[in-house]
């Protein structure tokens, strides 16, 4: 058999990132796939140490812009544990209620890409014209849209107001309803023909490969950090959605449902949000190794920050739940996929370049 | 004006290249295509292919890696064409303007014709930015285009205006047009 080498990638309709894959191929079966990375490499782990630590979280958040929430508390939460305070519980709520509006928006986006992937034009119009909502909440929030520089060292920037808690609750009641109007999609046959028995992953492979977040629950691995019980999580009831499919189709229902427990997670926060202080305030010196792990929607991103007792911080490393996916992505690819099913396999796990290469 | 030049005013292509953005401009981006900013009102289509496109969007700073990439892109796309850098970190390098694989902004590598500022800017501005190129286009293709002495043409990004959701022009009259676009008082 003749194998040739098809080159996807950097610049590729389907990936609003550079990534590349280069596809050996027979006929029309690929029969191995190498990642290349670097195209959006930056060096921000050298500029944490540039910069003061209070403006490294400006950077922590724009390590990724589809999920500055969790990187940004990941960062402070590391930080925290270095100065050893700890925010006050306020202040943990509203971490909350911002990383799971960060997830509903992460979530709806990424449907809404599949569906582009796929060919489904309408219904890539229609989740993004419901997240337009989430992000009007987010705006009426932090005052921005994409980044928003809540969390700050020992708490958050902004307190919210009970208008701004009434207002969320309208919105979420909104969010949920215009899922359900859309909720059919996932008995559609195209979307099934597209999606099921595609990019298999079985559970000893997640397990081996160390598949994180949504691509490790669809193949019926309970892993979820929240259920740690960080920020206020601790106090909310829920429990690590899981699914047994081991395809994009499981990938696509474990997403769906989150967005269902996202709504509900921050309807619990609305009602048990606690009074109170929303920053400690203080000038311990940072110095000793931290470890912070917070669940993004891809998954766990994990922060670790070494302080000298200086100014400034001598080293954070950050590995994201993207670094984590590539290699079950590379062994769902490798597999004797079709040519037309890779860009459903890579978007299946939530690709998100930015945060990997940092 | 021919049907050529008259249609490239009319409906740009556009394509989008992430030189090494953080995602944030390239989520505003995509959002100017969805119903609620709905940039086809203009005739605005994003495409991924550099042949068949006459404005190229840059979002992120030039790294060593994507340069070559970028070059190429821009390359292949055919006269008249316009540049439009998004963004702080695709006008300047913006934040990530220290870090040691960061060259600078798009200007860098291709001629940047307009600059659309802020981190990510706005979805308004984004469209304020396209349709500015656009003017820039009409007279390239023209041959009567003249450097303005003010420097390079700069984008104003209004804080907090917003447009009304386009589905409420459904039934108005006349429907917007690059003249008329639709303001906060129209709303």
């Amino acid at each position: 058999m003749v194998k040739s080498t098809i080159t996807f990638g950097p610049q590729h309709p389907v990936f609003p990132e550079p990534i590349q894959f280069i596809l050996k191929v027979v006929d029309e079966k690929v029969v191995l796939a190498e990642p290349q990375i670097g195209y959006v490499h930056r060096g921000i782990e050298k500029a944490f140490e540039l910069n003061d630590p209070k403006d490294n979280i400006f950077l922590a958040e724009r390590i990724c812009g589809i999920c500055p929430a969790p990187h940004t508390t990941a960062y402070v939460r590391g930080v925290e544990s270095l100065m050893g305070i700890e925010a006050p519980p306020r202040a943990k709520y509203i971490r909350t209620i911002m990383n799971e509006l960060n997830r509903i928006h992460s979530h709806i986006l990424w449907a809404g890409l599949l569906g582009d992937a796929i060919g489904f034009e309408s219904y890539f119009m229609q989740t993004w014209n419901y997240r337009e909502k989430v992000l009007d909440a987010i705006e009426k929030i932090s005052g921005h849209r994409v980044t928003y520089a809540m969390n700050a060292i020992g708490g958050v920037r902004r307190d919210m107001t009970n208008e701004q808690l009434r207002g969320l609750e309208k919105t979420m009641d909104y969010v949920e309803s215009s899922l359900e109007n859309i909720e059919d999609v996932m008995k559609d046959y195209t979307i099934k023909k597209r999606t099921q028995g595609i990019g298999i992953l079985t559970e000893e492979e997640a397990r081996r490969d160390g598949a994180v977040g949504p691509t490790a629950r669809a193949s019926g691995i309970s892993q979820d950090l929240r259920t740690s019980g960080y920020d206020a999580y601790g106090d909310l009831k829920f429990e690590p959605v899981v699914v047994n499919n081991c395809d994009s189709y499981g990938r696509f229902a474990v997403r769906w449902q989150e967005l269902k427990q996202s709504i509900d997670l921050i309807r619990q926060c609305i009602v048990k949000m606690p009074s109170g202080e929303i920053l400690t305030k203080s000038n311990n010196p940072m110095n000793g190794e931290a470890i912070s792990r917070v669940e993004a929607p891809r998954g766990e991103l994990f922060y670790y920050i070494k302080g000298n007792g200086s100014k400034k911080l001598e080293r954070v490393k950050v590995r994201t739940p993207t670094f984590a996916n590539i290699i079950p992505t590379v062994t769902m690819l490798s597999k004797g996929c079709q040519v037309a099913d890779v860009s459903v396999i890579v978007l299946s796990m939530d690709p998100c370049i930015s945060c990997t290469e940092r | 004006m021919g049907i050529v030049e008259k249609s490239r005013l009319k409906s740009p292509w556009i394509l989008h290249y992430d030189c090494s953005s953080c995602n944030g401009c390239d989520i505003e981006i995509l959002a100017c295509l969805t119903p609620y900013y709905d940039i086809e009102r203009f005739g605005i289509l994003s495409k991924g292919n550099p042949k068949h496109s006459d404005v190229l969007l840059v979002t992120g700073g030039v790294n060593h890696r994507n340069k070559t990439v970028l070059k190429n892109l821009y390359d292949q796309m055919p006269a008249p064409k316009v540049v439009i850098a998004i963004g702080a970190c695709g006008s300047t390098g913006g934040i990530f303007h220290n870090c040691y694989n960061i060259l600078g902004g798009a200007d860098k590598i291709v001629p940047v014709d307009v600059y659309v500022p802020g981190c990510p800017p706005r979805p308004e501005a984004i469209i304020d930015g396209v349709v500015k190129a656009l003017d820039k286009l009409k007279h390239l293709q023209n041959g009567t285009w003249k450097e303005p002495e003010t420097g390079p043409i700069v984008v104003e990004t209004a804080v907090g205006a917003k447009p009304a959701p386009a589905a409420k022009y459904a039934n108005a009259a006349p429907a917007p047009t690059l003249n008329s676009q639709p303001t906060n008082k129209e709303a």
